[in-house]
């Protein structure tokens, strides 16, 4: 693994220890540029401590994290590293309940943040185009006038989505999208994913392996803060560590 | 809006109606009562109450502040005491130094200088000379404390309970230094004995009635500038923070600035609210500014419905009224009373007065259609049984 002029995100010899827990183990972990990635890792394996880490939530304690080749995630704040191109949409849906959709999305726009430029300021009509845009892909432009907080768990899980669509990332981090979620809606989020992966780089941790198996065109399976396996979904699969290791039964349900 | 009644309609409509009245009968109606009624008829506003709801209407435009930071921000301030307190004794400095030779000891020094053998003006009162420079300061002192406080605490992530607690310990240690002796101003007396302001007695009614009105202006500039900033876009982030901070933090915002620009907005109103309380009631010491005064200040937003302007200003006026009103009829129960309603509002009202009053046509509307619903129940069930 090296970084190259493609990588979108490389990490090396990542450490990040919380009292004495080793949440990352010097991790090895990168991904291409355009790439749609599944992280699968049974519970603390540090699926989310990456996450954290990459967003500048959690600062490592040794190794280096780099962003399109020359950003060095490593010292930036979480603002900056959004900035930058890095959008994470959370594991809860986590979005503005008492503004409408329209607005919601508005104030994600890829935009100048300072408090005088919104204070004094309308939304640019580039912005709105994006929204409008932004609005048709989620699926949400009906409900464009409605107050957040009135709309069902999946419509509010791509509301976030969107949220971070439009601030135009060039890699988008995504925490398990489809928990909770319906069959019929988990099917239109994995469209959705795609969809936005045509474009963009995209990170999924998930642990429905079905959604996984429908998306991913590689996956990277964590144990213990560290890259146990990595490859195809088939390859994962057939990987005699990772089906004792994580897998198990469910695994062979799933085959 | 999706469930938007007719009801609600309405409501908006009429929402700007009763403001405009409101607004009609605070600035114009009150005063003129006051100045041109036949005394003991029911036309006539005394000078007593008008002074009275000047001081009400004062608190209003801090509990506007208030609101901007707790309603809408969600953030919890315990500490505006502090800011009303530094807009006041600003006031309170120009105003004594307005007494001039004509103080007890017949000295150009405030009395309590005297008193306290302090032979010269100290540096910090001389600009108070100034009434331009006073009005200036009223807002500018406390509002840069709350900058400088409020960026200290808001860049280190401080919040929630913990903001609360320490701006609840911002409020005891202002208290205990503008008790003391040394700081020049006044101690435990505070700041007292007012004679004029820009040349007016401030004993004659007519000087409290332009205070008065002044406030009332106030208030109204006060309510607008605060309705300004929550429709703009700058104001949606501010729900954005109160409703999930770290989505707004993710979208690459830096929430610690709007939180320190509300805030600072905030502690400006307070200190406006400060400046214009001190010459109708004629007295400001360190009792006002302490931990007590602050929570009580939490209290009158969260009584008129915090989030929602209007609410703040009912809750500033209506408490107090309410205060006013039972600490004369029953002195000893006005302490009950209140932390017996703050309970009342917090278990049963989360949205205050106004919350209730903003309801209540909702509310009458779905028993109005359940209960013409039970009626008719049968009749709409009708088919269905002679279908089954």
């Amino acid at each position: 693994m090296t970084l190259t002029s493609k990588s979108i995100l490389y990490m090396e010899d990542v450490f990040v220890v919380f009292d004495g827990f080793k949440a990352l183990n010097a991790l090895n972990f990168s991904m291409d540029r355009g790439e749609l990635r599944c992280v699968i890792g049974p519970n603390g394996a540090g699926k989310t401590t990456l996450l954290d880490v990459v967003t500048g939530k959690v600062k490592p304690d040794s190794g280096r994290v780099v962003f399109k080749e020359k950003t060095n995630l490593a010292r930036m704040r979480q603002e900056e590293i959004s900035n930058a191109g890095i959008g994470r949409k959370f594991q809860t849906p986590t979005i503005y309940e008492n503004l409408t959709v329209r607005d919601n999305l508005e104030l994600s726009v890829k935009q100048d943040k300072k408090v005088t430029s919104l204070l004094f300021g309308g939304a640019s009509p580039e912005a709105q185009e994006r929204v409008e845009e932004t609005l048709d892909v989620i699926g949400l432009a009906s409900k464009s006038g409605w107050r957040a907080g009135l709309l069902a768990h999946g419509e509010k899980q791509w509301l976030e989505i969107g949220m971070v669509v439009v601030q135009d990332p060039d890699l988008l981090l995504v925490d398990e999208p489809v928990a909770g979620m319906t069959e019929g809606e988990t099917e239109k989020t994995a469209a959705l994913l795609r969809r936005i992966a045509e474009h963009r780089s995209v990170l999924v941790i998930e642990h429905d392996m079905k959604f996984v198996r429908e998306i991913a065109e590689r996956v990277t399976v964590l144990h213990e803060g560290a890259v146990i396996c990595e490859g195809s979904i088939d390859h994962v699969h057939k990987d005699e560590r990772v089906v004792e290791l994580y897998l198990g039964r469910g695994s062979e349900e799933h085959a | 809006m999706p469930g938007e009644t007719l009801v609600d309609r309405m409501e908006k409509k009429v929402g700007g109606v009763v403001l405009v009245i409101a607004a009609f009968w605070f600035i114009v109606a009150m005063p003129s009562l006051n100045a041109f009624g036949t005394p003991g008829s029911f036309f006539h506003v005394s000078d007593f109450t008008l002074n009275l709801f000047g001081k009400f209407l004062a608190y209003a435009i801090l509990a506007l502040g208030l609101d901007l930071i707790w309603g809408y921000t969600g953030i919890l301030s315990m500490g505006h005491g502090v800011f009303f307190g530094l807009g006041a004794y600003c006031m309170g400095m120009y105003l004594t130094l307005e007494i001039g030779g004509e103080g007890v000891y017949q000295s150009k020094l405030p009395d309590f200088m005297v008193w306290n053998r302090v032979k010269e003006l100290p540096l910090f009162w001389k600009p108070f000379h100034s009434f331009f420079f006073t009005t200036i300061a009223v807002a500018i002192v406390p509002g840069m404390l709350a900058a400088v406080f409020g960026f200290l605490a808001f860049r280190t992530r401080v919040r929630g309970v913990y903001f609360a607690i320490i701006t609840q310990a911002l409020a005891l240690s202002a208290w205990l230094v503008f008790n003391r002796n040394e700081m020049n101003l006044g101690g435990t007396n505070g700041l007292t004995n007012f004679k004029k302001i820009l040349g007016f007695t401030l004993t004659e009614a007519s000087t409290q009635r332009g205070l008065y009105v002044a406030t009332a202006l106030a208030l109204c500039g006060a309510y607008l500038l605060c309705r300004w900033i929550v429709k703009s876009r700058a104001g949606k982030i501010l729900l954005a923070i109160r409703d999930a901070e770290n989505r707004v933090l993710y979208s690459g915002y830096t929430p610690a600035n709007y939180k320190v620009f509300v805030f600072t907005v905030s502690a400006m109103l307070a200190g406006v609210a400060g400046a214009l309380y001190v010459p109708q009631v004629g007295i400001i010491t360190p009792g006002r500014i302490g931990v007590l005064p602050s929570i009580e200040m939490v209290i009158w937003v969260a009584v008129g419905g915090r989030g929602s302007l209007i609410g703040a200003v009912i809750g500033a006026v209506g408490v107090n009224w309410a205060r006013s009103y039972l600490t004369s009829s029953y002195p000893d129960y006005w302490l009950y009373f209140l932390g017996g309603i703050f309970i009342l509002v917090v278990q049963f009202f989360p949205d205050g007065i106004l919350g209730v009053v903003r309801d209540a046509p909702r509310k009458l509307e779905k028993w109005i259609r359940r209960t013409t619903r039970t009626a008719a129940g049968d009749e709409s069930l009708a088919p269905v049984r002679s279908e089954g």
